[in-house]
C-alpha cells in the first residue's frame, strides 16, 4: 500500500520554533524537517537537488534492499539470496547494525529511511541523502556522463521482467548460468572512458580524401629515398582490419561478448547487457565514495548546525545529532584494533572542511599550496565546483592539503617482496607531502585497482580461440582458482577456447597463461 | 517532495532469491542436512536449522589480484614515531610471505564454507524430502476423510431437540410487545376488579366485562409462541481431516535386547515422531513394552528400565488392540505403529501373532513398520542367512500382501537410510 500525502503548502516553522521535541515523528514531522532543511540547503548551500521521494521502510525491508544491492527492484538471482542470508544471520545475531538510510540515484531522488529512526536521526539522514547525496548524484559529472537518472527505475523494472520471462521461456537452469557468467565478468564490464563515434560513410569519405589530398601537398620525392625503419614492418593489414573490426583491444569484456561473441542467443545478449549496463550504473559510485560521502557528511553537518542556529533543534536533539556524527567520523589510528583502512566518510568530511577552511582563512602555506582557491571567500561555491568535477583521486591528488596530512599524521609504507623488511616511505613533512600525495590518490583510481584485462585478439582463421591478455601491475598475478573458474565461464558465453595470459607490462614477459574450454552449457 | 510509507508493503521481496539460493544448495545442502541427523542428537533436529555448505558451489569467483603479493603501498594515518627510512617488521599476519604459498592459498580458499541458517520448515522439508506418507491413497492427509457437523446460525424448520430456545422466545417477546398482547397479570387484574364491582354492584361492571372479553378475545388471536417464533440450531456438515494421528511403539524389553538395540530402536521412534508431527496437528504416542506380557508405559520407562522374562510377541498386540478399541478409534486416528525387536520369539506364538496382526491390528493401521535391530557389530559370520523367529513369521505375512514394512538396522547410521526405505515412495519400493 502507498500512502502518498500530496503537497498543499509550505509547511517550514518560523525560526526560533523546535521542529519536533522528543523521539517520536510522523509524516507531517518528516514534511516539516524536510522543508525546514530545503531552507537552508537551497538559500545557504546553493545546492541543487532531483525532487526528494522519502519512503519509510522497516529493518525486514532494508535488509531485502541491501539483498539487492541496494535497488528498489531488481532481478532474482541465487547470489542475491546468498547474501540476505549472510546479512540477515549477522543481523540476527547483532554482530551487524543497519543503515539508517539507503539513498538511490534517481529522479525522484528515493530515500529509504528506517522506521525505528528517531526524529534527530530522520533529520539526519534527511540532510544527509536527501540534499547532500542528492545534489552529488544530480552534479557531479561522473553520474551525469554515465548514468541515466531518470530511466533507472523503469530500466531496472525492464529487467525484471525480462530476466524472469527468459526464466519461464528457456528454464531456471539456463538463464542461472548466463547470468553466474555475466556477474564473474561484472567489473570487467564497463566503459571506463566514452567510446568514440562510429564514423558514418560520409565523414570517411570527407576523411579519406582529405588525407589524400594532405598528402599530395606534403609529397616530397625525397622520402621515398630514406631506408626503411629497422624492423619497421607495418603489421599484417589482414590483422589491423580485423582488430579494428572487432574493436580491439576492448577492455569492457561483456560488451565484446554481447557484440561479438559468435554463438549466443539474443536473449543471451540481452542478459549480458542487462548486467553490463548495472555495472556501469554503479561505476561512478565506486570511483566516487570519499567525495559522496564527504559532500553529503559536510551537508548534513552544515544543515544541522544552521537549524541548531535557528533554534529549530532542541539542545538533546542537537547533542544526539554530534553523537551518532562522531561516530561516523572516527578514523582510527593504523595501530588500532578496530583500523579497517581510511573510512570515506572521515576523510572526505576532513576534506571537505578543509577546503572551506583554505576558502575562508589560508595560511601561508595554503596560499602555496592552492593559490587558486585560497583566500577566495565562498567556500561554497568552491565545494560545489570540486563536487561537480572531480573524482576520489582527482579530488585527493588535488586538494589534500599538507595541513591535513599533518593533522591525520598520514605515513607511506612501501612493502616489496623483494626486501626483508617494510620500509617507510615518506610521512607527513615536507619532503614527504607530493610523493604521499599522488600514492594516497592511486589508492582511489579503480581504473589502477582493478586488474587491466582486456581482450586482445580472436583466432578467426584458426580454432576461434579468444586472447586476452593481463597486465600484471608490479607483476602482481591474478589469484589462480578465481581467475581460473572467471575465464571458464568467459569462455563458455564465447562458445570456444578462450586463453588469459598474465604479462609482465614492463618486459612483456608472460607470467602465467590459464586457458579454459567452452562447456556445453549454452549452445 | 513526496512521503511513502513502504512498512505495509507486502514483505520477503528477497524470498525468490533465497529459494533460487536453496535450489543451487540443495544437494550439498540435503548432504549436510543428513550429515547432521547423523551427528545430532535426533531428538534435536531440526530445531538449530544451522549448516554449512561448502563455499565451492556458491562462490563468486572475480578477477582479483593475488593479495598480499608483489609490490605494496599502504598510506596509513596516526604516524607517532616513523621517520623517513625506518623499517618495520612485516606483520605476522598480513603483508610479507604471501609468494610462498600461492597455489595453497588458492584451493584453501576454496574450502571456506558457507554458514547459514534454515528455517524449520525448510530443514525438515530437505530432510524428508522424498519420504511420503504410505498408503496415501486411502488417507492422504489432504484428502477429505470424514464429514463433521458444525453449528451455523439459526433455522425456521428443524427437529425439535434442536430448538432454540432462547432465541424463539426473544422472537416470540418482541411480536408479543408489537401487538399489544394482554399480559396475565393485566388480567388477572381485571378480573379482580370485575368480582369486587360484583360483590359492590359496581354500575361499571357491564363495561368492566366487555374489557375482560376483549382481553381475552385478544389473547386467544395473538398466540403466546407463534410457529412464526420457532428457531432451530442450524448445523452444517464440513469435511473434517483426520488430523491427528497417533504412533504405537512397541518393543521387546526381555533381557536380550541390548543398550545398544534400545538405542537404535529410539532413534527410529523419534525419527518416526518427527516425520508426523510434520503430518498431523496432533500425534499423541503409546508405549508399549512387553517381555512375555504386555504393559503400557511412558517413556523414561519405556527406554530405560529392563525387565526379565520371556518373548512373547502376541501380548503386546493384544495390548495394542485393546488401546485402538478404547481410545483411538480408527475413524478418527491415524494409527502408525513401529515394532522393535531382537526378533526373538517363542515359537508357538507365530500363529497367534499372524492372526492378530492380520486381523485386527493392520486393517486399522495406516502403517505398520518392524524393525529389526541387531548387534553393532553387524551380523556374525556364519549367521547371515540366520532369520529370527519373528522375522519369519512377519516374512510370510508380508509376502501375503499384508501392508507391513520390516528392516534390519545393525547401526546408528544405518537408522536414516532404513527410514528412508520404509517410508519412501510407493514405485521406490515397488523396485525393491
Amino acid at each position: 500500500m502507498v500512502a502518498s500525502l500530496s503537497r498543499t503548502k509550505s509547511t517550514a516553522p518560523a525560526p526560533g520554533e523546535l521542529l519536533f521535541s522528543g523521539n517520536d515523528w510522523d509524516f507531517e514531522t518528516i514534511r516539516r524537517i524536510h522543508d525546514a532543511c530545503e531552507a537552508v540547503a537551497g538559500p545557504e548551500l546553493g545546492l541543487s537537488w532531483y525532487p526528494n521521494q522519502i519512503e519509510i521502510i522497516t529493518a525486514e525491508q532494508m535488509l531485502d534492499a541491501y539483498a539487492s544491492i541496494g535497488m528498489p527492484l531488481f532481478y532474482k538471482h541465487w547470489s542475491f539470496g546468498k547474501h540476505f542470508a549472510q546479512q540477515e544471520a549477522s543481523y540476527r545475531r547483532g554482530l551487524m547494525g543497519l543503515a539508517y538510510e539507503i539513498v538511490i540515484n534517481s529522479d525522484p531522488c528515493i530515500s529509504y529511511v528506517m522506521e525505528e529512526n528517531t526524529a534527530t536521526m530522520q533529520t539526519l539522514v534527511i540532510a544527509h541523502a536527501a540534499f547532500g547525496h542528492n545534489h552529488f548524484f544530480k552534479n557531479n559529472y561522473l553520474f551525469r556522463q554515465w548514468t541515466d537518472a531518470e530511466g533507472i527505475l523503469d530500466y531496472l523494472d525492464f529487467a525484471k521482467g525480462y530476466i524472469a520471462r527468459c526464466e519461464e521461456r528457456y528454464g531456471h537452469q539456463a538463464v542461472e548460468h548466463v547470468l553466474d557468467a555475466a556477474h564473474a565478468l561484472m567489473s570487467q564490464g564497463v566503459h571506463r572512458y566514452p567510446r568514440k563515434k562510429r564514423p558514418d560513410l560520409a565523414s570517411e569519405q570527407r576523411r579519406e580524401r582529405e588525407r589524400e589530398e594532405h598528402g599530395e601537398q606534403i609529397y616530397n620525392d625525397l622520402w621515398r629515398t630514406l631506408p626503411a625503419k629497422a624492423g619497421g614492418q607495418k603489421g599484417d593489414p589482414a590483422l589491423e582490419r580485423r582488430r579494428a573490426l572487432l574493436e580491439l583491444p576492448q577492455e569492457n569484456i561483456l560488451y565484446f561478448l554481447e557484440k561479438v561473441a559468435p554463438r549466443l542467443r539474443p536473449w543471451q545478449r540481452e542478459i549480458l547487457r542487462i548486467v553490463r549496463l548495472v555495472a556501469q550504473y554503479f561505476y561512478p559510485q565506486r570511483q566516487t565514495k570519499v567525495m559522496n560521502e564527504g559532500c553529503a557528511t559536510y551537508c548534513h553537518y552544515r544543515i544541522m548546525n544552521a537549524l541548531s542556529q535557528k533554534g529549530q533543534l532542541s539542545e538533546a536533539a542537537y547533542l544526539e545529532f554530534l553523537t551518532s556524527h562522531t561516530n561516523v567520523i572516527r578514523q582510527p589510528n593504523f595501530d588500532d584494533r578496530s583500523f579497517g583502512g581510511h573510512n570515506p566518510y572521515a576523510l572526505g568530511f576532513a576534506m571537505m572542511q578543509d577546503i572551506a577552511r583554505i576558502v575562508e582563512q589560508p595560511s601561508q602555506e595554503d596560499r602555496e599550496w592552492f593559490p587558486d582557491i585560497a583566500g577566495t571567500g565562498d567556500a561554497m561555491a568552491v565545494l560545489r565546483d570540486c563536487w561537480e568535477n572531480y573524482r576520489d583521486e582527482s579530488f585527493i591528488a588535488q586538494f589534500l592539503s599538507p595541513k591535513l596530512m599533518r593533522d591525520m599524521r598520514l605515513f607511506h609504507v612501501v612493502d616489496d617482496p623483494d626486501e626483508p623488511e617494510m620500509r617507510v616511505e615518506a610521512i607527513h613533512d615536507e619532503r614527504g607531502y607530493r610523493k604521499m600525495r599522488r600514492s594516497f590518490a592511486r589508492q582511489y583510481d579503480v581504473a589502477w585497482l582493478d586488474p587491466d584485462i582486456e581482450v586482445v585478439d580472436v583466432d578467426l582463421e584458426g580454432d576461434r580461440r579468444l586472447i586476452l591478455h593481463h597486465k600484471a601491475l608490479n607483476r602482481i598475478t591474478l589469484q589462480r582458482e578465481d581467475a581460473r573458474r572467471v575465464l571458464q565461464h568467459l569462455a563458455d558465453l564465447w562458445g570456444y577456447d578462450a586463453v588469459l595470459k598474465e604479462v609482465d607490462p614492463a618486459s612483456g614477459a608472460v607470467l602465467v597463461e590459464h586457458t579454459a574450454s567452452a562447456r556445453p552449457l549454452f549452445f | 517532495m513526496h512521503i511513502v510509507d513502504r512498512r505495509l508493503n507486502p514483505g520477503g521481496k528477497s524470498l525468490p532469491n533465497r529459494q533460487r539460493f536453496l535450489r543451487r544448495v540443495k544437494d550439498v545442502a540435503q548432504r549436510a542436512v543428513r550429515e547432521s541427523a547423523r551427528e545430532k542428537d535426533i531428538k534435536d533436529l531440526g530445531k538449530d536449522g544451522r549448516i554449512s555448505v561448502p563455499g565451492d558451489g556458491v562462490r563468486e569467483p572475480r578477477f582479483a589480484r593475488q593479495p598480499g603479493t608483489g609490490h605494496q603501498d599502504y598510506i596509513l594515518p596516526g604516524n607517532k614515531t616513523y621517520v623517513e627510512g625506518d623499517r618495520i617488521e612485516r606483520p605476522p599476519g598480513g603483508g610479507g610471505g604471501g609468494g610462498a604459498g600461492e597455489g595453497g592459498e588458492g584451493s584453501e580458499n576454496g574450502e571456506d564454507a558457507f554458514h547459514f541458517v534454515l528455517t524449520r520448515e525448510e530443514f525438515l522439508d530437505l530432510f524428508l524430502e522424498d519420504l511420503e506418507l504410505p498408503d496415501l491413497a486411502k488417507r492422504r492427509l489432504a484428502v477429505v476423510e470424514t464429514e463433521g457437523l458444525r453449528r451455523a446460525g439459526y433455522t425456521v424448520s428443524g427437529s425439535p431437540a434442536n430448538l432454540a430456545l432462547s432465541r424463539t422466545l426473544r422472537n416470540s417477546m418482541s411480536r408479543r410487545i408489537a401487538l399489544k398482547r394482554p399480559k396475565l397479570e393485566e388480567v388477572a387484574a381485571l378480573e379482580a376488579e370485575i368480582a369486587a364491582a360484583e360483590a359492590a354492584g359496581d354500575p361499571r361492571l357491564p363495561d368492566l366485562t366487555s374489557k375482560l372479553m376483549e382481553l381475552r378475545e385478544r389473547s386467544k388471536r395473538i398466540p403466546y409462541v407463534d410457529p412464526i417464533d420457532l428457531r432451530f440450531r442450524r448445523f452444517e456438515p464440513y469435511p473434517k481431516p483426520i488430523a491427528q494421528a497417533v504412533m504405537f511403539c512397541l518393543m521387546d524389553v526381555s533381557g536380550s535386547m541390548t543398550e545398544h538395540m534400545k538405542d537404535l530402536a529410539k532413534r527410529f521412534y523419534i525419527l518416526l515422531h518427527i516425520f508426523l508431527t510434520r503430518r498431523y496437528k496432533h500425534v499423541e504416542i503409546v508405549f508399549i513394552r512387553h517381555t512375555d506380557k504386555a504393559t503400557e508405559v511412558d517413556e523414561e520407562t519405556f527406554f530405560g528400565s529392563r525387565e526379565t522374562g520371556g518373548t512373547l510377541v502376541s501380548s503386546a498386540l493384544v495390548e495394542m488392540k485393546r488401546i485402538v478399541a478404547e481410545r483411538y478409534s480408527p475413524d478418527d486416528w491415524n494409527i502408525y505403529a513401529a515394532q522393535a525387536s531382537d526378533g526373538d520369539n517363542v515359537s508357538s506364538d507365530g500363529p497367534t501373532s499372524t492372526e492378530l496382526l492380520r486381523a485386527h491390528i493392520l486393517p486399522a493401521c495406516q502403517h505398520f513398520a518392524y524393525l529389526e535391530v541387531g548387534d553393532e557389530n553387524g551380523p556374525r559370520a556364519g549367521f547371515v542367512e540366520h532369520r529370527t523367529t519373528l522375522w519369519r513369521t512377519y516374512e510370510a505375512l508380508a509376502k501375503a500382501g499384508e501392508p507391513l514394512a520390516m528392516r534390519k538396522v545393525n547401526h546408528r547410521r544405518d537408522i536414516y537410510p532404513v527410514f528412508r526405505e520404509l517410508f519412501g515412495r510407493k514405485d521406490a519400493r515397488a523396485e525393491a
